[in-house]
């Protein structure tokens, strides 16, 4: 077993959190890996961040032409492996695009970009970014996006809820679910969704921007270390 | 054989469309009082080069389902389609 995971992180052309993704990794203690969306090679990662960003101009829909990239191949075969696979912001728009996660993405309800920091409820410790941690903790993370509202069909929805593939839920700072602190108005709150197998995980927040207590809060500490413990892990 | 192809993208039925509510809730102020149902879509016209139509449009509905929507959440109708020389 490796002492320090290897955290592969995904760029895109108009991906833009690359490098805060390998740069919390490193400062968590993993090695971060750039992987280029050209490529097939995942250079022997021990997970995968799809990080935020533009990819494609988000052209199209936001997601819709990075799922056809060539390292996306490389991707679903390490996901359908039971690997670790994380898709932060514009990383989840295009988990959802790709099938690999359910539901989409759409324009935020106040049709606004909204750039703050917002309370986030981890809703289920069965991923790989919240191994570490219990459902109904709090973290504080900044969200950054314009398409975050997360929407599914009826019929949909309501599997995502009874299967506990919730992940993360908006909240107030004790944790409440309510209408004002649903930021860009997503279908019950939800921040982030999970795979049925639970080693996909996709979120609107980005962990990688709240790890460096010099630049803002830290809620994304625990969810970077948790990746990195069960990237170790091989399971 | 060239086809030209117009293809309109919505959103479902039922689901939210904030776009279309923006527009809604503009529209009494310019005095349109008696508008709703506001929905917004995608406008798309491309050319197939296939043999026949049916195949074309075989193709053009291959490509809705797996890129030109996001079936998730949209539907795609397909306008017109009619032939171009060249």
């Amino acid at each position: 077993m490796r002492e320090h995971p290897r955290v592969g992180v995904v760029t895109f052309p108009g991906s833009l959190d690359d490098r805060d993704a390998l740069r919390a990794v490193g400062a968590m203690g993993g090695v971060g890996v750039p992987l280029w969306h050209a490529e097939r090679e995942l250079r022997d990662v021990d997970a995968v961040i799809l990080p935020g960003g533009f990819s494609y101009g988000d052209y199209l829909r936001c997601g819709a032409i990075a799922r056809f990239a060539p390292i996306m191949e490389e991707v679903v075969r390490f996901a359908a492996a039971g690997r670790p696979v994380v898709g932060i912001c514009n990383g989840f728009q295009i988990l959802c695009e790709a099938g690999m996660l359910p539901g989409a993405l759409i324009r935020n309800r106040s049709l606004r970009f909204i750039c703050r920091v917002v309370d986030v409820r981890v809703e289920t410790s069965l991923t790989p970014l919240t191994e570490g941690l219990t459902a109904g903790d709090v973290l504080q993370i900044p969200v950054k996006h314009g398409e975050g509202q997360f929407i599914a069909s009826g019929e949909d929805l309501a599997r995502i809820e009874g299967d506990g593939l919730v992940a993360f839920r908006y909240c107030a700072p004790d944790g409440t679910i309510d209408d004002a602190h649903n930021v860009n108005g997503a279908a019950n709150a939800i921040a982030g969704v999970r795979s049925d197998a639970g080693n996909v995980v996709g979120l609107m927040p980005h962990p990688e921007h709240a790890v460096d207590p010099d630049v803002g809060p830290t809620g994304g500490q625990p969810l970077i270390a948790s990746l990195l413990s069960r990237a170790l892990a091989r399971v | 054989m060239k086809r030209r192809f117009e293809l309109v993208v919505t959103l479902r039925p039922g689901l939210l469309d904030p776009q279309g509510k923006a527009i809604e809730s503009a529209l009494p102020a310019m005095g349109w009082t008696n508008v709703s149902d506001v929905r917004v879509g995608k406008h798309i016209v491309l050319t197939v080069d296939a043999d026949t139509e049916d195949d074309a449009r075989k193709q053009v509905e291959d490509m809705s389902r797996r890129l030109l929507s996001n079936p998730v959440i949209e539907d795609v109708r397909i306008l017109a389609a009619h032939e171009v020389s060249g």
